[in-house]
Parts: structure tokens; C-alpha cells; sequence
């Protein structure tokens, strides 16, 4: 970890995977002090400068760093489960180099100041780039509209009211309408409260046999086919996260064909586990929205593969025992996620899912595109914000050595395949693997 | 008691999910030693000797919590009840910090109810002691399921090939649940009538065939199964009336008659007289097993808590 400013560094011998142009080929990659300088296959043009620092990437993969759009990082308020230095320590370590938090922090991110706290802590910290959404409605209480325009220009990047859906009909208009006037973007939890209310996983057999009060996959459908209509009479720049189920990319598919501006995003969860995850009340394995079936999960491989879902993001959700440790019923949601995000989505490019080029793509370009960030690419005149994995590497999923404060993984003990080696933000090595 | 040569190969009894029929049978085997042995003038005997039975009751109960109680002090066990108010374990710390103060007093047998599905599983996994699962949420209740087999086979002389209607409240029952397991593994065929409202979804996933409608759910059935209205459990409005619910899904003589001429009713308890059952039916001596359940209820807790101390105090660790 160096902390020198950089000066040139040329990453030489890398497989370059550059999704925004679809370069996939041999090559090298020189940057200087932040930014990019030259990027292509074959050598570096003019050969290597003097003065260089070398780094032999001994054929291993050189990506944009990932653009996680969509994290709990818990400060302020919760900083027993995690706080901005430690997402950021586990942020790199997962390849991570942009990360989009979520406003459900305490206070809420729903005035300047904190989004303004927040953005000034992650950049004293020096790891992975925060950008704060910030909430749609004051206190995440989905009544009245926040300060939509002046978070904007503190910095917030779009905005959602987090882990609730904006269930009042009027309200998501209104955000919708309101967000237009200035091109942003409101991001929606795709579920019907009404339906989920009480529910503790996914409604069917399994929930059935377990005891467990279920939330029926309709309950994300319902909540989209509204918002599509408020879409559609508002002109609103929607975005649906965490998609898991067959019905809810069925309606988000209608609506882009209707050419309504509606994009998407799921997390690793709803793409390799389903429901049987649970198996005896396994509290790692309650998030929201919940595992789903298995037919559930195939229809999310399919819609990453046809590009109904935009994007992968981690839905990094720390909990502490004291919070995972209860009745199934009573314990809370979500599943860390920063540092199996890399290792998950490539199972999609080893399965044959996707090719691994469309894998990086649906961690990086994607998700800066759909948000407008300056990331995800590598290119002359872009940050150098890099990761360096091999494909390959084999590891088993121990959260007991994640950088999180918390261990709540719902893929403790999965064999995957992709190991980080070396993370760099701004030019600088912010994160460097075992060899 | 003379050993039986069955041995029971679990630490705990969570659930009914998963047991073999010989394991089932093997229980019912030993509780029909018991049933008569309570009996008998000479009831007590000395099975579970020294040793500790704590009943952890998350939730209200008084037949199962003294039906357990009884059964712990006929086999010479100290049994000590803890009622914890429902109230103070809204935080489910409390759960663990509870089963790890109790593990820590070396106890051998935790006989545990609690609201949640699940929970007596979690208290399972950090203690060191037998756990019997008493009755959690709306997923098991094992000892009850027990209790009704051992019924149904004294009456029958068999489980299998038995027609049983298990009519009612089943989305929340975890005695439903816990019958439909045995009573699929023992080879019965398994009915439920219910309510759509009533129902778990999927519910025809778990071996049963489903009934709207009790005249065609009890047709030529060998036993029906009344459940209680569960009124505590439910979220909001599930039925429109008690009224209509009688009209439509109570058991009385009227419905009753499409059944085998021999069928018997069964009832869990606490019943609702006049919601899921009519009181001239629960009390037909010649129909109702109800007061027979209780009785059995006894000697099949017996039956559990002396298979699992065996596996104790041959050091199983």
C-alpha cells in the first residue's frame, strides 16, 4: 500500500478486458499519477518509458475497477457493523473502486450535510470512491419529497428510500416527476409492502414445510407494473434494484420494449442461491427481497444474459451476530457482499453464461453508465481505477477473513474461482493480493 | 423400565420431518408400554433418575407444559417449569443468553415452546442437553404428532392405509405439520380441508390432497383431525366471521356423516367449541378421542424423554 503519489506505472503482459470498447485481447496499460495514459494490446507503443515503475501481470486479467452500485456501509449510526474505512478495506479487496451507498444510515443521508460527511470521510480514507444516494423522501419516510435538486449538487447521485419500496402511488409521481426535472434517477425496491409485510422468506413449498410466513414473487411484479405506469405518465428516469424474480424481469422486459427509460440491477444472491439456501433457518440466508426459486434464479441468468438486468451490484448488507443470532422470523436481512462480488458473478462466465468480457461488463461499465459516473473504463484520460485478477484462482468463501466488520455471508463456504491480486484507485495501489 | 432394544439415533426431537418408520414405530412401541404402565397402580419408575427436566415455555401452555411435567416425574426426573413471559423475549438474545444460562447448570433434558418457527432448533445448536421441541411457531410440534398416532393405532390397530382429514386452521398449525409428516411416513394418506385463507401455499407439495369444501374432504375418511382456529397467530383479517367459518368449515353431525361410520374425531386442544367444533360432537363418547389424546399425550412424552437420556448417559458426544 503505497502512499506516495504515484508517479507512472505500467502494468505490462495483462489479458486487458475493456467492456466499453468490447477490447478483450493481450496488451498493457500505462498510467500516470491518477489517470490512464495509453492503454492497448501489444506493447506500449514508443516501448517503456524510463523511470517506470513495472508491473508483470503475468497474464492475468486487468479490468476497470468494479462499480458496486448499490451498498450498506453503515455510517454514520451503525458503525459497530461496519463503517466507511472498513467497507473500503473490503471494497478493495473484492476489486471494488466505486461504491454507491445507500441513505439508510442514521441520521438518514437526506440533507447536504451528510451527504457532504459522507463523500469528505471516504475521501480522507483513500480507498474505494463513494458516492452517496440520497433519499427520495425525507427520512426514508416516504411522505415528502427531500431536497431532491440541492442533494444533487452536494453530490448525491440518484435517490431511493433504501430498503423500502415508495409505496405511496402519489409520492413515486411525484419523485418521479420531480427528479425528471433535473435528468435524475430514482432507484426503487421492487416490492409490494402490503404483500411482504410479516413475510420471513419466499412464499412456496419450502416456506410452507419451514413455518415461515412468505412474501409471494408477485409482490415485486405488483410494485414494478405500477411504477411503470408512473414511469410512463412522468417521463421519470427509473431504476428497479435487486431484481429476483421471473414476473419482475417480465414487467421491467415489457416496459423497455415500450421504450419506457427503466433499467436494472440484481446481486450475486439472487443469481447463485435460491431458496433452498435457507435449509434449517439459516438467518445468513434471509435477505430482502428473499431468495427466490430456483426458476426464479434461472429467469435472473437469463436476464443478465439477454440485458433486461443492466447491472450487478453486491447489496452489501453488514449485520452483526446480535442481529443475525434470532428466530429466523425475528432476525434481520441482508447478506455482506463486497468482497464475494468479483468471485460470484464470474461463476456466470465459467458456466458459460456469459462471456467473461459481459461478466466485467455488468461490474463496471454498466452500472457508470446507467448512473452517469466517470468510471468503468479503461481509457486514455479516465482514472486509473484497475483491478488485477486471475479468472481462475480457485478460494472457498471464509468470511471469518473478510475485511467486513461483519461475516454475514449467505455464501459461507462456497468453492468459487477468481481471486483480486492487486487493486488501484486513483494510480494507486490500494490493495495488493498474495501472489 | 426394561430397556427396549430400540434406540432412538437423534440428540433431539425437533421435529417429525425426517424420522424413519421404525423410528416412529419404535417411539409408539415403547409409549404403548407406558400408557399401560400409567394404568397400573405402580406408575412411577426410575428411567430418568438424578437427572434434570427443564420445561422452557416461551408461550402459553398448560396441557402440554403438565402433560411433559407428569411425564418427567413419573420416570423420577426433577422437573422444574420456566414460564418466561412472552413479553421479555421479544429480543431474541434472550433465546441464547436463556439456553446458554441453562446449559451452564448442566441440566439433561430442555423441553422447549416458543412462537417462533425455528427457535427451538437455534436453542438446539448451543446447548448440551436433549432438546425436545414442544411446540415452535407454526412448524412442529413432534410430541403432539406422536400423541395422535399412538391414538389413532391403540383404536385401529395400524397406521397405514388410514384416510385422515386434518380440517382447519393448517397455514398455522404446526401440529398439522408435524401430522402430515408422520402420517405420510407411516404409509396413511393425508387429507387437509381448509379455507383457501387457511392454507399454506403449496400446500399439495407436501403429500396431501386439499379440500375447499368438508363434505368432499371427509367423505369416507377414517379419522378427522379438527384444528384450532388460531386466532393469535393470524395477520390481519383471514376469515370474515366466526359465524361463517362454523357454517362452512365447524365439524358437526351434519358434515360428519359423509365419513366412514366408524370415523373418530381428534382434536388437539384447547378447543374452540362452537368455532371449528360443535360441542355435541367433541363430547360423543363413542366419536371423539379427545380425552383419550390427553392420556396418550402422557405416555408417549414418557416414551421421548427416556429414548433420548439413553443416548446421554451412553456419552454420545
Amino acid at each position: 500500500m503505497s502512499a506516495r503519489p504515484p508517479g507512472r506505472v505500467a502494468y505490462v503482459n495483462a489479458r486487458l478486458l475493456d467492456p466499453a470498447s468490447g477490447l478483450d485481447a493481450r496488451g498493457a496499460l500505462l498510467t500516470e499519477g491518477e489517470t490512464i495514459v495509453e492503454v492497448g494490446p501489444g506493447q506500449l507503443a514508443g516501448g517503456l518509458p524510463a523511470d517506470v515503475e513495472i508491473i508483470d501481470c503475468r497474464g492475468a486479467c486487468l479490468a476497470p475497477g468494479l462499480v458496486d452500485m448499490r451498498v450498506q456501509l453503515r455510517e454514520p449510526g451503525e458503525e459497530h457493523k461496519e463503517s466507511l474505512q472498513s467497507a473500503g478495506e473490503a471494497a478493495v479487496a473484492g476489486g471494488v473502486t466505486s461504491m454507491v451507498c445507500l441513505p439508510n444510515t442514521h441520521p438518514v443521508i437526506d440533507d447536504v450535510a451528510t451527504v457532504e460527511f459522507v463523500a469528505r470521510r471516504a475521501r480522507k480514507i483513500g480507498l474505494a470512491k463513494v458516492y452517496p444516494y440520497a433519499a427520495a423522501t425525507k427520512g426514508l419516510a416516504g411522505q415528502e419529497l427531500a431536497e431532491i435538486g440541492l442533494l444533487a449538487e452536494a453530490g448525491a447521485l440518484a435517490f431511493t428510500d433504501g430498503l423500502k419500496a415508495i409505496k405511496n402511488a402519489q409520492v413515486m409521481r411525484r419523485a418521479l416527476s420531480y427528479a425528471a426535472t433535473f435528468g435524475l434517477m430514482i432507484v426503487q425496491h421492487p416490492e409490494e409492502p402490503s404483500l411482504a409485510d410479516g413475510g420471513a422468506m419466499n412464499e412456496g413449498e419450502m416456506a410452507s414445510r419451514l413455518g415461515l410466513p412468505g412474501i409471494p414473487p408477485a409482490a415485486e411484479a405488483i410494485m414494478l407494473e405500477r411504477d411503470m405506469r408512473l414511469v410512463e405518465i412522468t417521463g421519470g428516469r427509473y431504476h428497479a434494484a435487486h431484481l429476483s424474480t421471473a414476473e419482475g424481469i417480465d414487467v421491467v422486459r415489457r416496459a423497455r420494449e415500450r421504450g419506457l427509460p427503466v433499467t436494472a440491477d440484481t446481486a450475486p444472491p439472487y443469481f447463485a442461491l435460491n431458496e433452498f439456501a435457507v435449509g434449517d433457518y439459516r438467518t445468513f440466508a434471509k435477505l430482502s427481497p428473499p431468495l427466490r426459486s430456483e426458476e426464479d434464479r434461472q429467469a435472473v441468468v437469463a436476464a443478465l444474459k439477454e440485458g433486461v438486468i443492466d447491472a450487478i451490484a453486491s447489496d452489501h448488507a453488514p449485520q452483526d451476530q446480535d442481529s443475525k443470532r434470532l428466530p429466523f422470523a425475528l432476525a434481520e436481512c441482508g447478506g455482506v457482499g463486497l468482497e464475494s462480488l468479483l468471485a460470484v458473478t464470474l461463476e456466470l462466465a465459467h458456466n458459460g453464461h456469459l462471456s467473461l468480457l459481459q461478466a466485467i461488463e455488468r461490474l463496471t461499465w454498466a452500472p457508470a453508465r446507467l448512473l452517469g459516473l466517470p468510471a468503468g473504463q479503461l481509457k486514455a484520460g479516465a482514472a486509473a481505477d484497475l483491478v488485477l485478477f486471475d479468472p481462475d484462482r480457485p478460494w472457498i468463501i471464509d468470511p471469518e477473513n473478510f475485511r467486513s466488520k461483519s461475516k454475514n455471508s449467505p455464501f459461507d463456504g462456497r468453492p468459487v474461482q477468481g481471486r483480486v491480486l492487486r487493486t488501484v484507485v486513483d494510480g494507486r495501489a490500494v490493495f495488493v493480493g498474495d501472489a | 423400565m426394561t430397556s427396549p432394544s430400540f434406540t432412538f439415533p437423534h440428540r433431539h426431537l425437533l421435529g417429525i420431518e425426517g424420522l424413519a418408520p421404525h423410528e416412529i414405530s419404535g417411539l409408539l412401541d415403547l409409549s404403548d408400554v407406558y400408557v399401560e404402565k400409567n394404568r397400573s397402580a405402580d406408575r412411577k419408575s426410575v428411567a430418568l433418575r438424578g437427572m434434570t427436566v427443564i420445561n422452557l415455555f416461551f408461550e402459553n401452555s398448560t396441557r402440554t407444559r403438565t402433560s411433559f411435567e407428569l411425564a418427567g416425574k413419573r420416570l423420577g426426573a426433577d422437573v422444574i417449569n420456566m414460564q418466561v413471559a412472552a413479553s421479555s423475549v421479544a429480543k431474541g438474545e434472550t433465546l441464547i443468553d436463556t439456553a446458554m444460562t441453562l446449559n451452564a447448570m448442566h441440566i439433561d433434558v430442555l423441553v422447549v415452546r416458543h412462537a417462533d418457527s425455528g427457535a427451538v432448533k437455534l436453542l438446539s445448536e448451543k446447548v448440551n442437553c436433549a432438546v425436545i421441541n414442544g411446540g415452535d411457531g407454526s412448524h412442529e410440534h413432534p410430541t403432539q404428532a406422536l400423541l395422535d398416532a399412538l391414538t389413532i393405532r391403540r383404536r385401529k390397530g395400524h397406521l397405514d392405509g388410514l384416510t385422515v382429514a386434518i380440517c382447519g386452521d393448517v397455514l398455522h398449525s404446526r401440529v398439522a405439520r408435524s401430522n402430515i409428516y408422520l402420517l405420510n411416513t407411516m404409509g396413511a394418506r393425508v387429507r387437509l380441508v381448509a379455507p383457501r385463507t387457511l392454507l399454506p401455499a403449496q400446500a399439495e407439495r407436501m403429500g396431501v390432497e386439499v379440500f375447499h369444501d368438508m363434505v368432499a374432504g371427509l367423505r369416507d375418511v377414517d379419522i378427522v383431525m379438527m384444528l384450532r382456529l388460531q386466532n393469535e397467530r393470524m395477520r390481519g383479517n383471514v376469515i370474515p366471521s366466526i359465524r361463517e367459518y362454523f357454517h362452512f368449515f365447524g365439524l358437526d353431525y351434519a358434515k360428519l356423516r359423509v365419513a366412514k361410520p366408524d370415523a373418530l374425531i381428534m382434536h388437539p386442544g384447547p378447543m374452540n367449541r362452537g368455532v371449528e367444533i360443535d360441542s355435541d360432537v367433541a363430547d360423543d363418547v363413542e366419536r371423539s378421542l379427545i380425552r383419550e389424546q390427553v392420556e396418550m399425550g402422557v405416555a408417549v412424552r414418557m416414551a421421548c424423554l427416556e429414548l433420548l437420556t439413553q443416548n446421554l448417559s451412553r456419552g454420545n458426544s
